[in-house]
């Protein structure tokens, strides 16, 4: 430690540190632009000279490294001529229109240029002007506006991993730029919105919506992913009018995704559901809450008493608060049924369903020294998770990755074995094998049966060694495809045995509130009707929680048909199309995330819960209060709650603990047919959940491509090019998909995504013909 | 002209070459020195040139492009058989540097930044290159003509071949 003394108030600081950081410290504020603690240092834009006494001028306090005894002055005469200098260089070529600049009322150069700046400019020449950029459906641009602090550039380097921005040119002519007009396709751009310190780079979605001081902040949890990013929403009349980060160095620290930033577009989607409606005769007919939970309540009643409890069952999205949960969940066990279910996308239920959470605090995920990652393409499916794991790779994690697909991570990786479905099961037997002899365990017999006495690769024996040696600094992910595999009971034991034998951390990540889900469910997970009998046999009744049937379960179109087999089924929703309106009966408006008060539970277990932003759209209500009011009309036990903090503490009373014990030592392996192409599931970015798949920009982006893709061996083989149309069957079915290629994806394989229209014909079929 | 889109085995073994000289892990370094070998086959550097590049070393694009807009010697479109790059800079300008483009222009009808219409010359205005005790002087392709007068302009654009 040094001591300093800034402003003559003396200090400790750590030496070495960088003198704006300990100045931020102390409280001191000292005025910058291109500085930002999670960023390198650039020292461009020399807003925050000093005066250090003894430096023959004035020094940057963002690249000055604090030493004992440095006596500086921020306020100085000599710092404040110099702060004011940079000030009006920088306003030298900075249109001076904030009135019209979106940026306007939260611009740091605003902020600034009152107190450093001066009433008139001494120039006269004409200002520079810079050409806008197309950065694609999120970011717009004033590149005039730029000042060219870089923070954007050194986001995309340092932070998401891939360097899409640059500064081309020099001196006067250097512009921020794409290379020759790309797009920013970063599945983490936005947070080059908040970085950016003036109006160059703003939000497209929100662009000229309002201003900033017309809008209320209010915190929220974002809905889409496991790792609940804090979020500010602002809102003005009672409307969304943007989403941001909210600071949280335990979970997200200062960034979030696009998904999570841009989701809200979709709040007021044409398809809301706005009032309760009641299908009478093929005819939809708006309706008052009363008489339709009455309605709802009576007919259950009515199939009860006739086909008995077990004849009802629940869906429920991921994305439903533990509140939520919990209520649906008494709900059915009021009724005497135990078939409720979020698994939406899983096709294996076979042992016991491992709890889906990281094994670790998020911060603590940076620290593993060896990950192995297990059909996950983390980036994609967490972003904020796969951003801390690229933070942890530059700090020297090993990481490996034994997937389908060779993804792109935005990190370099140890070794990456990419394999058919098949052999990458025997693949991760004959590691479990190798880590068992090494470490004088027994497996199953089962592992050895599906190592079938193969010699292991060299990178297999590599990453064995490396798991044994990394102990409890080993991590093991199995990310959220796995989930879709029909063999996942295999990937979950696989995964578990290697973490029980190394002592590495085991994560299975999942959607949304999984954690909630699954602590709210307990055994009523494994008692039961689970997603697939559901949807094998049409019940009697299916309450559906916030699921569009066709792109939310992996069996697609399939489950639609079962459930218009149904002889009731009550949506309970934000959104309705036109398969929701041919497959229920009736369909109750929820309020959003944004409308409700809720409780999510995150991969590390921390509970957060967040009050309503805004006022449930039309007549649309909480997802607690109608499940309130349902449990009335049946007449169960426990539903008088006055308050929503009576459900939560409820809930979070009676969570199922998680325990790791709940791991299978057996397992079979369900033998995927020889013939055909073998599937590889896949769950594109914006696809993952009805709020998503209609945020207008979002559905613009990069990310949202959902692409069926083969080898070009195979393609080739199957007589088609990238961009045809291939007929693809699955027994009786057949549907028509444009096709296209790429050899990141194994030979005699095909990358078929769920939650997207046409393929949700393929269901959750683990192979598919090429139909001629 | 037809855009160039890939680079000669002999170009990618020259660049090996420079390669080697960094670090496995730090193929970035040879960028410069890519740059300059790609423009030397072809003349200029196009859009797929520089992605040829940025695949070679294994660095994003943008990064490539960064530094071939940072130098004013790397060319972004097609230019002349012969460039003749005239200072500008403080020590030539006093020395007469607008006289040395007054002169070049009523020889061959171009200004800066323009291509005879033969396709033979091009003519850059470019900053200091660093040989101000020779002021007024320009380079033509690679080689440094000091202390111009329009007589040896005349006799330096007579030796110009082709």
């Amino acid at each position: 430690m040094a001591t300093i003394e800034i402003n003559g108030q003396t200090i400790e600081a750590e030496e070495g540190s960088m003198l704006i950081a300990a100045a931020d410290k102390a409280g001191i504020y000292i005025p910058r632009f291109c500085y930002h603690d999670k960023l390198s240092i650039a020292a461009n834009c020399r807003m925050c000279l000093v005066e250090v006494e003894k430096a023959p001028k004035p020094l940057p306090a963002c690249a000055t490294p604090v030493t004992d005894g440095m006596k500086v002055q921020t306020q100085s005469e000599l710092a404040r001529d110099a702060q004011k200098g940079t000030m009006e260089f920088l306003l030298i070529n900075h249109p001076l229109d904030c009135p019209i600049c979106d940026q306007g009322g939260e611009c740091e150069l605003q902020d600034l240029a009152v107190g450093y700046g001066r009433d008139a400019s001494q120039y006269n020449e004409g200002k520079r002007v810079v050409m806008d950029k197309n950065l694609g459906p999120l970011i717009s641009t004033d590149m005039t506006r730029c000042i060219q602090c870089t923070r954007c550039v050194r986001f995309g380097q340092e932070l998401a991993g891939i360097m899409e921005l640059g500064m081309a040119g020099r001196g006067e002519h250097s512009e921020i730029m794409t290379f020759m007009g790309h797009t920013v396709d970063s599945e983490l751009s936005g947070n080059v919105i908040d970085l950016c310190p003036v109006g160059a780079l703003t939000s497209k979605p929100f662009r000229f919506q309002c201003r900033s001081w017309e809008m209320q902040n209010h915190d929220g949890i974002a809905p889409h992913d496991t790792v609940g990013s804090n979020l500010e929403i602002q809102v003005m009349r009672d409307k969304v009018m943007r989403v941001l980060p909210a600071a949280n160095e335990a979970i997200n620290e200062v960034w979030l995704s696009d998904r999570d930033r841009f989701s809200y577009e979709s709040l007021d989607s044409d398809q809301r559901l706005t009032t309760p409606r009641l299908k009478i005769n093929g005819e939809w007919k708006s309706t008052d809450w009363q008489t339709a939970l009455e309605h709802v309540a009576a007919k259950l009643k009515v199939i009860n008493e006739e086909f008995g409890a077990d004849s009802t069952g629940a869906l429920v999205s991921p994305t439903a608060t533990l509140e939520e949960l919990n209520l649906l969940k008494k709900l059915m066990q009021g009724m005497g049924s135990s078939n409720i279910d979020y698994r939406l996308r899983q096709q294996d239920f076979r042992g016991n369903q491992p709890a889906p959470v990281l094994g670790s605090s998020i911060a603590d995920f940076e620290s593993a020294s060896t990950v192995l990652l297990v059909d996950s393409n983390i980036r994609k499916e967490q972003p904020i998770l796969g951003l801390r794991l690229r933070k942890a790779v530059l700090h020297g994690t090993q990481v490996h990755a034994l997937n389908h697909v060779d993804y792109d991570f935005a990190f370099r990786t140890a070794s990456t074995i990419c394999l058919a479905p098949d052999a990458m099961l025997s693949e991760l037997a004959i590691l479990t094998q190798l880590i068992a002899g090494r470490t004088g365990s027994s497996v199953p017999d089962a592992v050895s049966k599906l190592a079938n006495g193969t010699e292991a690769s060299v990178e297999i024996v590599a990453l064995a060694n490396e798991l044994i040696d990394a102990g409890e600094n080993g991590h093991v992910v199995l990310g959220a495809q796995a989930r879709m595999n029909p063999n996942y009971s295999v990937l979950t034991t696989l995964t578990s045995l290697i973490s029980t034998m190394t002592g590495a951390r085991l994560a299975n990540l999942a959607e949304a509130n999984s954690v909630a889900a699954w602590q709210v469910m307990g055994a009523a997970l494994d008692d039961g009707k689970n997603t697939a009998d559901m949807i094998a046999e049409p019940l009697k009744a299916c309450l559906l929680f916030n699921i569009d049937p066709r792109h939310d379960l992996l069996a697609g179109d399939h489950a639609l048909e079962t459930l218009s087999e149904t002889g009731m089924v009550v949506h309970i929703g934000n959104f309705h199309d036109e398969a929701l309106d041919d497959c229920c009966h009736v369909q109750l408006p929820l309020a959003a995330f944004s409308e409700t008060d809720g409780t999510h539970i995150n991969c590390e277990g921390t509970v957060q819960s967040w009050t309503a932003a805004v006022n449930p759209l039309g007549d649309s209500r909480p997802g607690w209060k109608i499940l309130r009011v349902l449990g009335n009309y049946l007449s169960l036990d426990g539903f008088d709650y006055n308050t929503i903090a009576e459900v939560r503490n409820e809930a979070v009373a009676a969570l199922q603990p998680i325990d790791a014990s709940r791991v299978n030592t057996e397992f079979t392996v369900d033998e995927l047919p020889d013939n055909g192409l073998k599937r590889i599931y896949d769950l594109p970015l914006y696809h993952s959940d009805a709020l998503v798949r209609r945020a207008s920009a979002l559905q613009g982006a990069a990310d949202s491509k959902a692409a069926v893709v083969l080898h070009p061996d195979t393609l080739q083989a199957i007589g088609a090019e990238e961009g045809s149309s291939v007929k693809f069957s699955v027994g009786e079915q057949s549907v028509e998909l444009t096709v296209s290629s790429s050899n990141i994806v194994p030979v005699q394989c095909v990358v078929i995504p769920s939650g997207v229209d046409g393929c949700s014909a393929i269901g959750a079929a683990a192979s598919v013909e090429v139909a001629n | 002209m037809s855009v160039p889109t890939t680079l000669s085995d002999a170009s990618l073994a020259e660049i090996d070459l420079e390669l080697a000289k960094y670090p496995a892990d730090r193929r970035q370094s040879a960028v410069m020195a890519a740059l300059r070998i790609a423009q030397d086959e072809h003349g200029w550097l196009s859009k797929e040139i520089m992605e040829r590049i940025a695949e070679y070393l294994d660095i994003p694009p943008i990064h490539v492009y960064e530094v071939a807009t940072f130098y004013s010697m790397y060319e972004h479109k097609p230019v002349g058989k012969h460039k003749i790059s005239v200072c500008t800079n403080v020590s030539c300008l006093l020395c007469g540097s607008g006289g040395v483009l007054d002169h070049l222009k009523d020889k061959l009808g171009i200004g800066p930044g323009e291509t005879t219409s033969d396709g033979r010359v091009t003519i850059k205005e470019v900053e200091c290159l660093g040989a101000c005790g020779g002021a007024p002087m320009m380079q033509v392709d690679k080689d440094y003509h000091e202390f111009l007068t329009a007589e040896k302009i005349d006799k330096i654009l007579e030796g110009l071949d082709g």
